[in-house]
């Protein structure tokens, strides 16, 4: 669903104010926090959604290293996962067994357990899993925690949403390809233990509502400005060779419209470096706010893991826009 | 001038792009108007064409959206900007462009191949008018990296006009970016432009 849609219908649920819900509904974060005590909290999300990839298991593989990505982006660490599971008559039960096979290789080198789950029968294949993990109480980077002076870190090359529509027109090489699904079927797990080494202040996984969209739900949590350099952004390969040609989803232009208002781009960037901003993430990577001497040892620490991390820009204090995107910071 | 009327209404994205990429493609096509009926396809068809060096003009009749494409006029598209480049062409025909996914000709023995690589490269550099352009792709990239068999064969005739593009992808996969020597690095929507313009396709695998 939308930012736009999501925000008006969540208007109407009533917000409970309660001392050990330390994140729940008001920050737009990407998992609720509950403090069980003063030294363990429970993290608690899901997340499920329909097939982007032809091969069951891989997707079964992005869709849990998606799910698990939430718990990352909290600080915490995955303990259980139930899979939830929509599935047509019609497919052979096979499909079915190498979706599940993917999503539980994964939760496996997360080092949780999947402890069973919930199917319905439904026209379109749907998987994802709800996962509950544990943190630190002071160690939850929640979207609030970012500090003017901070760096920002991102975690994984942008453009899964452009070279999947690219995949669709059979126009991405077979290397650019295997390239994205191995960066959407990794998981968030280096990422997260590296910024929990190194003092990250505040966390989210970019993924539906685009590197802008999730940023700027950051901005606003913590009250600051999100400064982004264009051309420090990792990108996945042949992600502007499909953005140039058109391949922009539907949900790109859905997150511009509804962030048109908060964002300020540099008028140097050609209409498709704008739409990359926007560009809806499948099991994205994580991004932080850091101070600068966290983010270079996370960004060094990650390359030697074969992650391909990059510091992104900065934080201001709070603008009358909540992000700046620059063209080139250098320039 | 031939106009094409390229209807894709009802067509989720990406269709309507790959609708309107392949109608300009067609021999012949001077201009096309794309029909589609929702936002997200007017923009993307908009996008991909004036990126590919077109005049877009688009008009709303019934929540349904036209869009007129035209070459540019005074610019060039890509398409014909291809036909221009190699300045020696002869009039009775263009040069060939060539497709080289290889860096050892032919199967058998990897030795032979190699062998016979420089030897087409030699009398490549020889013929008359050079071909339009080099398409390095897998393997071929290693042909314009340093320690190449054939460079100076590249160098005349990159000297004589023709276009050196080795796929930047293929040149990360490698590792060998930072090792190109001759020509530009260029990317599939280029190397495929070169492949569906108005020249003779060789490919070498």
């Amino acid at each position: 669903m939308g930012p736009h849609t999501l925000s008006q219908v969540l208007r109407h649920i009533p917000i409970l104010n309660d001392p050990r819900l330390l994140v729940g509904l008001d920050t737009s974060d990407d998992a609720a926090v509950y403090k069980l005590s003063d030294d363990q909290a429970l993290i608690q999300t899901v997340d499920f959604f329909t097939p982007m990839v032809d091969d069951p298991y891989l997707y079964g593989q992005i869709a849990a290293a998606n799910a698990l990505s939430d718990i990352y982006a909290m600080g915490g660490k995955p303990l259980l996962a139930l899979n939830i599971v929509c599935f047509p008559d019609c497919l052979p039960h096979t499909v079915l067994e190498e979706i599940l096979r993917g999503g539980a290789e994964k939760v496996k080198e997360a080092g949780g357990i999947i402890a069973g789950g919930h199917t319905v029968r439904d026209a379109e294949p749907k998987y994802g899993l709800s996962v509950t993990g544990l943190a630190k109480p002071g160690q939850i980077t929640a979207n609030t925690g970012a500090r003017a002076g901070d760096v920002l870190v991102l975690t994984k090359p942008l453009g899964t949403g452009i070279i999947i529509n690219g995949i669709k027109a059979k126009l991405v090489s077979e290397a650019a390809a295997s390239e994205a699904a191995r960066s959407m079927s990794a998981l968030n797990k280096p990422a997260s233990e590296a910024m929990l080494r190194h003092g990250a202040g505040a966390c989210t996984d970019i993924t539906g509502f685009g590197l802008l969209g999730h940023a700027s739900e950051m901005a606003e949590a913590s009250g600051v400005t999100l400064e982004i350099d264009f051309s420090a952004l990792p990108l996945l390969p042949e992600t502007m060779d499909m953005a140039r040609m058109g391949l922009i989803p539907g949900g790109a232009y859905n997150n511009r419209e509804y962030l048109r208002d908060r964002v300020k781009l540099d008028e140097k960037l050609k209409p498709e470096e704008q739409m990359l901003l926007f560009d809806p993430q499948t099991s994205g990577g994580l991004l932080l706010s850091i101070p600068a001497p966290g983010a270079e040892k996370v960004v060094g620490e990650l390359a030697e893991q074969g992650v391909r991390a990059a510091i992104i820009g900065r934080v201001l204090p709070r603008e009358e826009k909540l992000i700046r995107v620059l063209a080139d910071a250098r320039c | 001038m031939v106009h094409k009327t390229v209807d894709c209404r009802g067509l989720a994205c990406p269709q309507p792009v790959i609708n309107t990429k392949k109608a300009l493609e067609e021999e012949g096509i001077t201009s096309i108007t794309t029909i589609v009926d929702n936002d997200v396809a007017r923009q993307n068809v908009t996008l991909f064409a004036k990126n590919a060096g077109y005049e877009v003009a688009g008009e709303t009749k019934d929540g349904v959206f036209y869009l007129h494409i035209n070459h540019q006029s005074g610019a060039l598209p890509q398409k014909e900007a291809a036909l221009q480049q190699p300045k020696t062409a002869s009039p009775a025909g263009l040069a060939p462009v060539y497709l080289i996914t290889t860096n050892s000709l032919g199967q058998g023995s990897p030795d032979l191949g190699q062998v016979l690589i420089k030897s087409l490269f030699t009398t490549l550099a020889e013929t008359d008018p050079p071909p339009a352009a080099l398409l390095f792709l897998n393997t071929g990239v290693f042909l314009t990296c340093d320690g190449s068999d054939v460079m100076s064969q590249l160098e005349k005739m990159h000297g004589a006009g023709t276009a050196v593009l080795s796929c930047g992808t293929c040149l990360d996969y490698y590792n060998i970016k930072d090792k190109l020597k001759i020509g530009s690095v260029s990317n599939m929507f280029e190397i495929n432009n070169r492949l569906t313009g108005p020249q003779k396709v060789i490919s070498i695998a």
